[in-house]
């Protein structure tokens, strides 16, 4: 981390950018936060450790904006999110420094509490995690304590970097679509039980939605104040499974699957997978395809092909 | 004091839930909300802090006021029926009850919000201590007790009982209706709970936070500091913090329309939403900092201010927690004492 900081900390005075855009050190070993250093003397707060799970490509369409260069720390999975907002040219490579820095898979203090663990008072980011509570000592292996979407990982590969800093891993233990398959396999009933109960946790807060970095409107259709209904309230379990259907297919064919949204929520809905349900479909219906890999690709759903799947696929229920 | 076996805490809600609606923490989807207690309903009295607070109880997350029906050209106005049974809700804890307090100041001040009024008037609150506090908890940094809670009935769960003490005339009436299934104990092993919880809250990180300087006093050199600047950046916007919340008291009213009538709802709102408190002529505060700012300034400066010093914040460390970014009110609080301003 000290290498990093330090080259960090070159760019920064050479000029070669005009900030960085990294985390800054918690309270905790555990909750970094996302943060704009544009000194020597806030550098000092620079951190990156295993906790570092924030997702930072979307922080750049507001530094595009910004003169000079964001020198931006991204991890392999979130170069996919990066490339694919500039894929939409919702940023400004030209604006960006990337630093592709090493991950071996990152950390959830969640996954640490929901090990049985109450009252954290300290936690190391080593394998495996020595955490200190204030009821006693204990230990988490690495694996069981690392996000969800680690353990479906895409791979150690930047798909788009200035320079490289540490190594990565790939953490992958575990079959992507498994869960998607599973839920196709369930009744009709057994489905909508499932998704009531998740969505019914639903508390509209939109967490979801605002760190997503596929939802890059500057202003979301659901934010209108032409609209009967809000966007803030779970007026009835119908609407809080339509906002989150509406906006899974908003982001289809363009989400990375990079999990923010399944990270973010209180509530602890597994939101990607209505997203993996369409990425799944996809790769069926249009051929193998990763949002974010290759800027230059054509998207699924927005270039058209004359051997495209007719529509009638979806009136027969789809692909299953 | 009185007690009751672990083992006939079903019997227990049972009881309560045949004169009236109980609410209580249960497990759904992993996770633990308030909800109506029910037969098949899981239970969970060991997480210490529910997602949602118990505001819903009192204040829901969505609820109608009243409706308009359109027949021909005659319109007529159904006003939504107020709270008229009496109800439970069990295993507050200390940080919630504070918060419907706080709560009480903006609602059943003038004008008295009758659909708040009602709900906390045939609403019995049966708290639970913290035996349990956790390293998010502030609550004493406000002079709350989570050892001994307020509340109409006060409980302690041990290994093996729960222990109850009426302190309300609410809570004698409730203690009546279940007496047959409580029977009578001494203080021992609550004083000693009590005691273990007292240690525990000493060792919590931020249990002795110091507020000085957070005042009506103190209004306009906080507004101003620059220290927002920086605090706000990675602020997502989201209104996850102002959700979880005991205390946030925003709403928003709107109209719905049925296709041949209106039914005008109350939603909460949150300060950190673009459209909040959007009028004819804009927005107030049109930047993701002032409505960061916002936020803090309302439960640490303004409330104050406007109700005799109660902060409206009661330290349950929920937004702590829960915010996607890690950012929350006790790095706000202790950046602003680093500066000394």
């Amino acid at each position: 981390m000290q290498g990093l900081k330090a080259r960090a900390l070159e760019l920064l005075n050479d000029g070669t950018v005009s900030r960085v855009l990294g985390w800054k050190i918690g309270e905790n070993t555990y909750d970094p936060e996302p943060a704009f250093f544009e000194t020597a003397e806030a550098m000092e707060q620079f951190v990156y450790n295993n906790f570092c799970a924030a997702n930072l490509s979307k922080y750049m369409i507001e530094a595009s904006k910004l003169e000079g260069k964001t020198l931006v720390c991204l991890k392999p999975c979130d170069s996919y999110s990066f490339n694919q907002l500039l894929a939409e040219h919702r940023i400004d490579r030209e604006k960006a420094y990337i630093i592709g820095v090493g991950c071996k898979g990152k950390l959830s203090i969640e996954k640490v509490k929901q090990s049985g663990l109450k009252g954290i008072l300290s936690v190391t980011d080593t394998d495996p995690l020595k955490v200190e509570t204030l009821y006693g000592d204990a230990e988490v292996a690495y694996k069981d304590a690392m996000l969800d979407r680690c353990h479906v990982c895409k791979g150690k590969e930047h798909v788009v970097y200035d320079e490289l800093y540490g190594e990565s891993e790939d953490t992958s233990d575990a079959d992507r679509f498994e869960q998607v398959r599973a839920i196709e396999a369930m009744s009709p009933e057994e489905k909508f039980a499932f998704f009531q109960a998740e969505l019914s946790k639903c508390i509209r807060c939109n967490a979801c939605r605002n760190v997503c970095p596929a939802c890059s409107c500057r202003k979301c259709v659901f934010d209108s104040n032409k609209f009967d209904s809000a966007q803030k309230a779970n007026v009835d379990s119908f609407e809080e499974k339509m906002f989150h259907i509406i906006r899974a297919f908003h982001v289809a064919g363009r989400c990375t699957d990079c999990g923010e949204c399944s990270r973010v929520c209180p509530q602890g809905i597994p939101l990607h997978l209505f997203n993996r349900k369409f990425i799944k479909d996809i790769n069926a219906l249009y051929g193998e395809y990763q949002a974010g890999a290759d800027v230059d690709a054509k998207g699924p759903l927005t270039s058209f092909t004359t051997e495209d799947a007719e529509p009638g696929v979806v009136s027969q229920g789809g692909i299953v | 004091m009185k007690k009751i076996a672990i083992t006939k805490l079903n019997d227990l809600y049972a009881a309560i839930a045949q004169n009236q609606s109980l609410l209580l923490p249960i497990k759904r989807a992993g996770q633990t909300n308030f909800g109506i207690w029910t037969e098949d309903a899981e239970v969970d009295l060991q997480t210490l802090k529910t997602v949602k607070s118990a505001k819903d109880a009192f204040f829901p997350q969505s609820e109608n006021l009243y409706t308009c029906y359109k027949d021909g050209k005659k319109i007529s106005i159904a006003p939504e029926k107020l709270q008229e049974e009496s109800f439970v809700v069990f295993g507050m804890k200390g940080c919630d009850v504070r918060g419907a307090m706080v709560l009480d100041k903006v609602f059943l001040a003038n004008p008295v919000d009758n659909y708040y009024a009602a709900r906390r008037e045939h609403g019995i609150i049966v708290s639970l201590a913290c035996s349990q506090p956790e390293e998010s908890c502030f609550c004493k940094a406000f002079g709350i007790d989570c050892a001994e809670p307020e509340g109409d009935v006060v409980t302690w769960l041990t290994a093996d009982y729960l222990y109850w003490k009426p302190v309300t005339e609410k809570g004698e009436a409730l203690t009546a209706q279940v007496a047959d299934l409580l029977e009578d104990a001494d203080d021992k092993a609550v004083s000693e709970q009590k005691a273990a919880i007292a240690a525990t809250v000493e060792k919590l990180p931020y249990a002795n936070i110091s507020l000085e300087g957070w005042n009506g006093d103190a209004l306009k050199e906080k507004f101003d500091s620059p220290l927002w600047e920086q605090l706000y950046k990675p602020c997502l916007a989201c209104g996850t913090c102002t959700f979880v919340c005991p205390t946030c008291q925003c709403y928003d009213i709107k109209d719905y329309d049925t296709g041949n009538g209106i039914q005008r709802y109350r939603c909460w709102d949150s300060c950190m939403y673009s459209d909040f408190t959007m009028m004819a002529h804009g927005n107030n505060r049109n930047s993701q900092m002032q409505r960061f700012r916002q936020r803090f300034m309302h439960k640490l400066v303004y409330f104050p201010a406007n109700n005799d010093g109660m902060y409206s914040c009661v330290g349950c460390g929920r937004c702590v927690d829960k915010c996607p970014s890690h950012l929350n009110i006790l790095k706000v609080i202790k950046a602003f004492g680093k500066e000394g301003k």
